[in-house]
This record gives C-alpha cells, sequence and structure tokens, in this order.
C-alpha cells in the first residue's frame, strides 16, 4: 500500500493544476484579510470563497484524475495486489495532497489573521469538505465508464450541494413557515456538509446575533461539544459512506 | 430718593441676616446634617465637612444649599433613601451618595425629588444605589454633571438612572450613567432637555423615553446598553447629533422608535448595533445627516410608518441598509448616500442617473420568514440579490431612492 501511495502522492504533487490551486487559494485569502478591515468581514469574505472553490476544485480535479489514471489502475489490478488497497491508497493520496494545499494556502494566513479557535475550526471545516468532495467524486467516477458523464455527474454534485441545495432549504422554509422548524432546520442544514461548516463559522462571529431565534437554536445545539462532536460525525459520515459505496463498486468491477 | 437707599439697604441687610453659612463636620457646628437642617432657616446653605456619614435619611423640607467640601461621603447603609426633597429651590452638590435601599414598591433612590421647582443637583456621584435621582413631578430643574453607577445586576433588582415622572422644564446635562436598568428615564416630562450625557452599559435602555412631548436631546453618547435607546407614544422630540453604538444583541436597537409622530432626527451616529433605527408606526419623521455605519440593518421601518422623509444620510457597510415588513411604501427616500450603489452619472451632478432601490431581495425574505438568515453569506443568496437589482420581481418598486448620490456626504 504504501509503495502505491507514494507513487500517487508524488504524481500529483509534479500536477500543475495542484499547484496552482495552492497558489490561488494563497492569493484569495490573502486579499481577502488585507482588503477587509475587520477580522470578522475579513473571515466572511474568504468563507464565502472557500465554500465555492474548494469543493468544486477538490470534486473535478479528483474525478478527472481517476480517470485519466485508469490505465494505471488497470495496470496495478493486474498484479497481485487487492483491489481495496489501490483504492484506498488513491483515496488517501488525493485526499492528503488536495488537503496539504488547503492548509498550506488558506491556513497560513487564517492562522496569522483570524482568532485562533475560528482559524482552526475554519480549517477543519476546510479538510472536511475536501475529504468529502474527493470521496464524492470517487463515487462518480465509479459509476460510468464514460468520463464526460462522471465529470458531468461530478458538476451536477456540486451545483446540487453549493446552490441547488439552499434553494430548496429556501423554498422548505417558505412552505412550513407556519411550524416550529427551527429544530428540523438542524437535522436538515447538517444533511450539506457547505452549509453546515458556513454556519458552524457564522455562529461564532458577531453576525450571529443577527440570525435570531433560529440562530439561537443552532447555537444551542453547535455550541456544546456534543453538537460539535455530531456535526462532525456527519461531516465524516459524508467522507465515509459515498467512498465505501465506491469501494464496493471498485471491487465488483470488470475493468 | 433717601427713602429708597433706605429700602435697599435695608433689603439687603435682611437678605444677609437670613441666609446664614451653616457647617456639619466631626469638629464644626453641627455633627449631623439632619440636626443642621432643622436649626437652619429658608435659604441657608449647608456646608458638608469631608467624612464618611453613616445611615443617612436626610429630609430637606425646606429651602436650601446642600453643599459637600471634597466629596464627604453620604452612605444609606442598604436601609434608607439617602436625600428626600419636599422644597423648592433646593441645590444639592458635590457629594458621594452610597448603598441606598432596595424595595419594589416604594422605589427608594439616592435623591428623590417630590414636587420640586427650582432645584438643583450638581456634581454627585451616587453608586451602588437602587434608583439614582429620582424627580416626580419637578419643575425647572437641573441635573448637571453627576456620575451615577449602579451594580448592573439583574434588571428586576436595579432602578434607573436618572429617573424623571410627570415633570417639565427639566434640564439633564452633561451625567454620565452606568449600569442601572435603564440609564435614563423619561415618562409624562415635557418641554425638557438632555445635552450632552453619556449612558452606558446599562441592563435595559440608555434613553427610555414615554409619553413625553416636545423634548430634545442632543450630543448625548449611548452604547453598549441592552437594548439601546427607545422613544415611544410621543411627538415633536428633536433627537441631534447623538451617537448611538455598540448596543449589539438578538432584540437590541441603536434607537427604536414606536408610535412617535413629527419628530426630528438628524446628524446623529449610529454604529455597530444590530439594528440601527428601527421605526414602528412612527409617522412625519424627518431623518436627516444621520450615518449608518456597520449595522446589521440600517433602517428597519416597518410598513405601518408614513410620510417620513429619508435624505442626505449616509450608509455605509450595513449589512442591510434598509428593510420593511410588507409592500406599503409611504415613506419618500431622496439624496442618501448607499455604498452599495452601483450606478453612474453622466453629467457629473454628483446625483446617480440610475434610481436606487436600496432593499435586497434577502432583507424581504428574511423579514417574512427570520429563519432564513441562515442563508446569510451563500452562493445562492448572493446570486439572487444580484438577479433582482438588474431586474425587480419581487421587492416593491416604490421603495427607491431616485437621487442616490455618488460620494458620501461629508458629515
Amino acid at each position: 500500500m504504501g509503495r502505491i501511495f507514494k507513487y500517487v502522492m508524488l504524481d500529483i504533487f509534479k500536477n500543475k493544476i495542484v499547484i496552482f490551486y495552492t497558489i490561488l487559494l494563497a492569493m484569495l485569502s490573502w486579499s481577502a484579510f488585507s482588503l477587509e478591515d475587520n477580522e470578522s468581514k475579513g473571515l466572511l469574505t474568504l468563507l464565502n470563497i472557500i465554500l465555492l472553490t474548494v469543493p468544486l476544485v477538490s470534486i473535478l480535479f479528483t474525478t478527472i484524475y481517476i480517470y485519466n489514471s485508469s490505465e494505471f489502475v488497470e495496470l496495478l489490478v493486474s498484479l497481485p495486489i487487492k483491489r481495496k488497497v489501490i483504492w484506498n491508497s488513491l483515496f488517501i493520496g488525493l485526499g492528503l495532497s488536495l488537503s496539504l494545499s488547503f492548509i498550506l494556502g488558506a491556513g497560513i494566513p487564517l492562522l496569522i489573521y483570524a482568532e485562533f479557535n475560528n482559524a482552526l475550526l475554519f480549517i477543519a471545516a476546510g479538510i472536511l469538505t475536501t475529504l468529502i468532495f474527493v470521496a464524492l467524486a470517487f463515487l462518480s467516477s465509479i459509476l460510468s465508464k464514460d468520463k464526460a458523464k462522471g465529470i458531468g455527474v461530478s458538476i451536477i454534485l456540486w451545483l446540487y450541494f453549493a446552490l441547488l441545495f439552499d434553494g430548496l432549504i429556501l423554498f422548505l422554509l417558505y412552505q412550513l413557515s407556519e411550524y416550529p422548524i427551527e429544530k428540523m432546520m438542524v437535522v436538515i442544514t447538517s444533511l450539506s456538509p457547505i452549509d453546515l461548516a458556513r454556519i458552524l463559522i457564522l455562529l461564532n462571529l458577531d453576525v450571529s446575533a443577527m440570525l435570531g431565534y433560529t440562530g439561537a437554536i443552532f447555537k444551542d445545539f453547535f455550541g456544546t461539544t456534543q453538537g460539535l462532536i455530531i456535526s462532525f460525525g456527519l461531516l465524516l459520515l459524508w467522507i465515509v459512506i459515498p467512498y465505501l459505496i465506491s469501494l464496493r463498486k471498485f471491487k465488483k468491477k470488470d475493468l | 430718593m433717601k427713602n429708597i437707599v433706605l429700602i435697599i439697604f435695608i433689603s439687603v441687610f435682611a437678605f444677609s441676616a437670613t441666609a446664614k453659612v451653616v457647617t456639619v463636620g466631626s469638629k464644626a457646628q453641627f455633627n449631623s446634617i439632619d440636626k443642621a437642617i432643622e436649626q437652619a432657616s429658608r435659604y441657608d446653605t449647608i456646608l458638608v465637612q469631608p467624612g464618611l456619614y453613616k445611615n443617612q435619611k436626610i429630609i430637606i423640607d425646606k429651602p436650601l444649599s446642600l453643599i459637600g467640601e471634597k466629596m464627604p461621603v453620604l452612605d444609606g447603609g442598604n436601609k434608607y433613601q439617602i436625600i428626600t426633597v419636599n422644597s423648592d429651590s433646593v441645590l444639592i452638590k458635590g457629594f458621594k451618595l452610597q448603598n441606598s435601599s432596595f424595595a419594589i414598591l416604594e422605589d427608594p433612590a439616592a435623591i428623590k425629588i417630590i414636587n420640586g421647582n427650582k432645584i438643583i443637583i450638581e456634581s454627585n456621584y451616587l453608586l451602588n444605589n437602587f434608583f439614582g435621582i429620582y424627580l416626580q413631578k419637578c419643575k425647572n430643574t437641573l441635573v448637571k454633571n453627576n456620575r451615577i453607577i449602579a451594580k448592573g445586576q439583574k434588571e428586576q433588582e436595579s432602578g434607573n438612572g436618572i429617573h424623571c415622572w410627570k415633570s417639565d422644564s427639566l434640564q439633564i446635562i452633561g451625567n454620565k450613567v452606568e449600569r442601572n436598568r435603564d440609564g435614563i428615564y423619561f415618562e409624562f416630562v415635557t418641554n425638557s432637555v438632555i445635552w450632552r450625557n453619556i449612558s452606558e452599559y446599562n441592563l435595559r435602555y440608555g434613553l427610555h423615553f414615554m409619553f413625553s412631548n416636545n423634548d430634545a436631546y442632543f450630543t448625548n453618547i449611548f452604547r453598549n446598553n441592552g437594548a439601546g435607546v427607545s422613544v415611544m407614544f410621543t411627538k415633536k422630540v428633536v433627537m441631534m447629533n447623538n451617537t448611538f453604538s455598540d448596543n449589539w444583541g438578538d432584540a437590541a436597537y441603536g434607537l427604536l422608535l414606536k408610535e412617535i409622530s413629527d419628530c426630528h432626527l438628524e446628524g446623529n451616529t449610529m454604529y455597530n448595533n444590530t439594528a440601527a433605527v428601527f421605526m414602528d408606526g412612527s409617522n412625519r419623521m424627518e431623518v436627516k445627516r444621520n450615518i449608518f455605519k456597520n449595522n446589521g440593518w440600517g433602517l428597519k421601518m416597518q410598513a405601518n410608518c408614513m410620510d417620513n422623509y429619508i435624505s442626505s444620510n449616509n450608509f455605509l457597510g450595513n449589512t442591510f441598509d434598509i428593510s420593511t415588513n410588507g409592500s406599503l411604501t409611504l415613506n419618500s427616500f431622496s439624496e442618501n448616500y448607499w455604498d452599495k450603489y452601483e450606478g453612474y452619472d453622466l453629467n457629473k451632478d454628483k446625483i446617480g442617473d440610475v434610481p436606487y432601490h436600496p432593499l435586497s431581495i434577502f432583507a424581504v425574505i428574511v423579514e417574512g420568514n427570520p429563519p432564513a438568515m441562515l442563508l446569510y453569506r451563500s452562493f445562492m443568496i448572493t446570486l439572487l440579490d444580484k438577479s433582482e437589482k438588474i431586474l425587480p420581481s419581487i421587492t416593491p418598486d416604490n421603495f427607491v431612492d431616485n437621487k442616490p448620490l455618488m460620494n458620501a456626504i461629508p458629515l
């Protein structure tokens, strides 16, 4: 496993797109903090950018990478190596390198400019989002042999989480506005990693006072250690479940 | 001629003869303030020497000047209302008053004045009292340069700093009020002025204003109060050059205006409030030359407000500049500066050529459906806001500033 993992890592680090992604994140973060006059605003701007770019780059890059390395995977499969090991090392290699670019690009300015707790929360959320979308990419690329189709599914997944899910929440809010839906909203937002990360950060900023009653309920839940553990557990499930499904499919797949 | 000189001489002599100076202190004429007041005649001056006077329950029932030398301390020992005034023409100056009693029904205060006329309360330091200065049915009274600090515990266990009830022609000037329930409280007070006070860290309102017509407050600072400042059920109040800041919390407003009419709001600065100005049932207001900066909501104007004129204000860095809860707009906006304005100015008259709609679609959504605030800063909301700016469909189209300014007004 170690050797395959090493090859994957080396291959990715030589890839110009990952280097470009790191530089892009760094530029965005530094400029967000130096353009805004206070930390809280800088953090919000960064939040906006990161919750959009990190999932997009993670899911697209991973999908394309898996399709491009299909010949390499086929070669490995012909050797006496378990399929599980191949798939695992691919996942760890991709997830680790993209997380590393996130830490290098966005983590350093965050640690310098933002309050330490907020920075840590942000970095944790960023890494989890990266891993979640890598896992989703594994799933979408195993679903079809056609590269165009796989990339299409990836883009649709990204669109769904970045845009459509919020639309769905808004729709629900309007439909059920007569009912006390605040507690239900806690459950529903945990179904989208992007929303969960955004709300976790919002609650820790001054802006939380503007969230009113709903914000108070969210704070009651996420403000406690138990709530934080549950929500991070949910985010972990978002990584584990798509990945395990893709692993099962990969094991049975006729390459 | 001789007679006139004689009359003047006699009257001056008579005046100086009646108004004598009495001193109180451990080695002075009297050792207790009570006795000095009892012995003093009308219009005398009582000078109190420095020291700690314990368990004070002073009642002033004749015109007197009570003056402290180097801040003598009058302590109510948590048992008594320290000074009660039942007379006209009284001056109280230069004391440190501390530890009045606490009672829900009687509302004991450090200084309570009942039915007073021509009273001056000046340069006192009030510490840990229930109510600070309590004016009941007073006229022509001046409260000046006092510093009032209460314990700032629970709302039910605290009194107001300067409490004015059913009074007329008051002047509240240069006081600093901290950690009370309401910093300054006005109920049924008319023709009065509040000037250059600082009211901060109060549990409820910095200034609480009800049923008080024809008053004015200028150049005060209200900051870090539990719920900001509220002006309610009142006519003809002038509010100018005040600063409302850092009233941040779920139910905090910089300035809450409820059921008021014919008021004037000019030259105020409002920053870092959850909602800078909240207008509910307010009519015929003139809102001019104010700065709204870095607030959650700049101006929350309910649809039951009518004939308000909002002009020449600066709106800078607020999350929402304006929000309202209905589609009816009976107010007018003109020549304000909005930092979110993206129009152009071809003829260089410093007025934007494209009308500005200050109401964002997200503000409308949140007003109708507060939990939607959860979607704040989400990508979809940004998209919605942008598309609504270009093609307004949901936001009321008469909510518009036809003459938005290109540059901020130097205020």
